[in-house]
């Protein structure tokens, strides 16, 4: 708990609950309950008031996340390019859909809205890694590195 | 160092470029969003590590930027001062470029631009036509800058327009000259800027805000988070410029989460400015005092909404508010507040430079100045483009994007994102201004510009966006909430072949009712995708109703994959590429589809060299 509430004490005195949101995502990779419950005790707000925030806001999420990350752009650059038959077939192969993790926690597979690089579009992004320009017969090549 | 007054600006200006010999060769190396997802940091490090290793460190400089716009050919590399252009560059690159280009002033041809259009090699930037027909204004520098380096953005004449609006203008004659440059809002409805700050600095209150909008939500467009990436200073100047006009002390920066680097490059410039004395207390020594923080949005498309914004940065979820009170009334903690778009800030000292009667000419009647496009989708040359109001569309796809990759035909312009619409081929000589493109059904819109061709399906793209406003309405309003639902379930009805003709009334109505009675922007301009696809390409509506047919071949539970037995030649790779085993046949005879094991994801049709696979 040592780490929540160092977190929790730079974020007291100005109250502001996104920001402190944000450090926790980036400390966990998501937010834990308990973490939920601690900043409601410790800034005595309502735990629905946290809860609506942690759940409006579409970057904070309440599982943690797989080994690899793997984002599919589906910005209109990128659908227009063919992305949606990429998230189908990750979800396909990966046998989730998008926004959840397979049951080993390695993959988590997201879709998100323009990466600001749609000259690559269809983009898909793994683990840090952008693979542009992608299609069904390159992607199988690319997640057959991580799939071992 | 601390500038105390314009006379230490000018001296400290003089200094920075008496220490920069304009002759010396400097390799540029564009390190914006698309070419540092093509492989630029390598070929920066690369660089780096070449030119030190031959000791070329005191007759080469080394330059990082931001986007120069032209991200289809990243990494760019351009070599000051003749401003050679070498476009996707490769870390194998780099030795051949010292060697040749740098030490023996060769030409490496391989890396030239080839001209599309007169099959031509183009050796200098400024001769590349993607660049020649733009008026790059506000993005021009972005080549030109390290943006972690407050130094560059001052030789450029950076602060100038901030020294002379401290100490030869009045607030109301910033405001008035704002007024007279015509200057309308970048981030989307195109509100005239000098009317609103008017109205901020007008307002009854000590404590005012100002906040610069970097939500950035249209998923398709990324010129503010370049901009700021670039040429994070410009922006800070317009914003401590019209704080001054107001009479604001502090600002705020909303920048939205997904963008780190933006983020990064703005803590530099604030910190930088803050150690110039260009912000804080007693900016350049006159008595006005101002600051700015950042913010980090969370991720809601609704938190660019000006009244969500301001929810969000109160830390409360983004839910926008009924107005009046406009935020220049009651804004930020209840305060009189001013907001405004990155591209709107960035051309403030641009006005104040050389003068609003200037800035007046260019563009149209109605719509002033230049405007920044992502030019991005089915296009030659995706790239950010910079254009005086009132070009045609035509100029902007053809001469500038290049036109229509592999030969296919232009079909639709869209622009404004979710809240916009798609202008099709035929209207291809509409000049591109406020006023024309929302007479068309579409409007302004921030920046995005996203062709198609034709491949793309309608009515798909209108699912599309659709689907995008509906998970990202905060659910506050009925209309909205449920409106797009029912109209997203429709579309999705007829993609599927599951639409009947008179669903397209039903549309209509629904369309025009969410937009008569949402709450705020992103309910009355969610329909737009929808009414303009209704008005230009209704014979698409009904080929997926009547026929059952998708004209675009997009819509899976509408199409069908077969072969073509007269061109298999049973090589099987679309056998091994079938996820679910639908191809079968025997080795070096034609292959057959089972349409019943077949999903249609289209593996088989992306796999054949020999175009043997037909999708009708
Ligand atoms: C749903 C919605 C999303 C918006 N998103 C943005 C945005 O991402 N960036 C932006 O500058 N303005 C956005 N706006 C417009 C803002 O509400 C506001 O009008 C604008 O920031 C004002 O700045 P301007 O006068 O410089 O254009 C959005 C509006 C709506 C209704
Ligand atoms: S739409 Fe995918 S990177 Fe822009």
């Amino acid at each position: 708990m040592r780490k929540i509430d160092r977190i929790i004490k730079r974020h007291k005195k100005k109250g502001a609950l996104v920001p402190l949101l944000q450090d926790v995502m980036a400390e966990y990779g998501y937010l834990p309950q308990r973490t939920i419950e601690r900043i409601s005790q410790e800034l005595d707000i309502p735990l629905s008031q946290v809860y609506s925030l942690a759940t409006f806001y579409k970057s904070f999420s309440l599982t943690p996340r797989g080994k690899y990350l793997i984002s599919v752009c589906l910005g209109t650059a990128c659908h227009v390019r063919g992305a949606p038959r990429i998230v189908e077939k990750l979800e396909r192969d990966l046998g989730i859909r998008a926004g959840e993790t397979t049951k080993d926690s390695k993959f988590t597979l997201e879709t998100v809205n323009c990466l600001g690089a749609c000259a690559l579009g269809p983009l898909v992004v793994i683990d840090g890694k952008y693979f542009g320009r992608i299609n069904l017969s390159r992607l199988d090549e690319v997640l057959k590195d991580y799939l071992k | 160092m601390r500038l105390r007054c314009p006379s230490d600006l000018v001296k400290a200006r003089k200094l920075i470029r008496s220490r920069y010999d304009p002759k010396k060769t400097c390799v540029t190396v564009c390190c914006g969003t698309g070419c540092l997802a093509s492989g630029a940091r390598d070929v920066a490090e690369t660089f780096r590590k070449e030119i030190d290793r031959r000791g070329l460190r005191p007759r080469v400089n080394l330059r990082i930027t931001g986007c120069h716009g032209f991200c289809e050919r990243g990494p760019l590399v351009v070599i000051y001062p003749k401003r050679i252009f070498y476009q996707r560059v490769k870390v194998l690159d780099v030795d051949e470029i010292l060697s040749q280009t740098i030490l023996k002033r060769k030409i490496i041809e391989r890396l030239l631009y080839v001209d599309p259009m007169t099959g031509k090699k183009i050796v200098y930037e400024n001769e590349v036509p993607f660049y020649k027909k733009q008026r790059r204004l506000i993005f021009g520098n972005n080549g030109r800058i390290d943006p972690t380096k407050i130094s560059y953005y001052i030789a450029l004449d950076g602060y100038t327009a901030l020294a002379k609006v401290l100490y030869k203008m009045s607030p109301q004659q910033v405001i008035a000259e704002i007024k007279r440059s015509g200057l309308r809002g970048r981030g989307g409805a195109g509100f005239p800027t000098g009317q609103k700050w008017e109205l901020c600095r007008n307002a009854n209150s000590r404590l005012k805000y100002i906040i610069c909008n970097a939500d950035e939500g249209d998923p398709g467009a990324f010129m503010d988070r370049s901009l700021l990436e670039g040429n994070p200073h410009s922006v800070l100047e317009g914003m401590i410029i019209g704080a001054y006009a107001m009479g604001a002390e502090e600002g705020y920066i909303y920048v939205r989460n997904e963008y780190p680097l933006a983020i990064k490059h703005l803590t530099i410039a604030l910190k930088e400015a803050q150690e110039w004395g260009l912000l804080g207390k007693n900016i350049l020594g006159s008595n006005f005092s101002f600051r700015i923080r950042i913010n980090r949005g969370a991720g809601a498309f609704v938190c660019g909404e000006e009244s969500a914004l301001i929810a969000s940065l109160e830390g409360r979820i983004g839910e926008p508010r009924p107005r009046p009170p406009f935020p220049a009334q009651e804004g930020l903690w209840g305060k009189p507040t001013n907001i405004n778009n990155v591209k709107t800030w960035a051309n403030i000292p641009l006005i104040i430079n050389k003068g609003a009667r200037w800035y007046s000419k260019i563009g149209t009647k109605t719509s002033k100045g230049t405007m920044v496009f992502s030019l991005v989708g089915k296009i030659n040359n995706t790239g950010l483009v910079e254009i005086p109001m009132g070009i045609s569309l035509r100029k902007m796809i053809y001469e500038i994007g290049g036109g229509i990759p592999n030969g296919k035909k232009f079909k639709a312009v869209q622009t404004g994102g979710p809240s916009g619409g798609c202008i099709p081929a035929r209207l291809i000589d509409l000049p591109v201004d406020y006023e024309k493109l929302t007479r068309a059904g579409s409007m302004m819109g921030s920046g995005g510009m996203v062709v198609m061709d034709e491949d793309t399906c309608m009515v798909n793209v209108a699912r599309y966006f659709l689907s995008f406003t509906r998970d990202e309405s905060c659910g506050k309003c009925t209309p909205c909430r449920e409106g797009i639902k029912q109209m997203y379930e429709i579309l999705d009805n007829i993609t599927k072949g599951k639409g009947k003709e008179s669903d397209l009334g039903l549309l209509k109505e629904l369309a025009q009712i969410v937009k008569d009675s949402s709450l705020c922007g992103l309910g009355q301009t969610a329909p737009n995708p929808v009414l303009t696809t209704l008005r230009y390409f209704p014979e698409e509506y009904l080929a997926h109703i009547k026929d059952k047919r998708c004209p675009a071949h997009v819509c899976q539970d509408l199409i069908r994959y077969s072969l073509i037995v007269e061109k298999c030649i049973g090589c099987q790779i679309c056998n091994k590429a079938c996820p679910t085993g639908a191809i079968s046949g025997e080795k070096k005879e034609p292959q057959r589809i089972d349409q019943k094991k077949c999903i249609r994801c289209g593996a088989c049709y992306e796999a054949c060299k020999f175009e043997a696979i037909r999708v009708e």
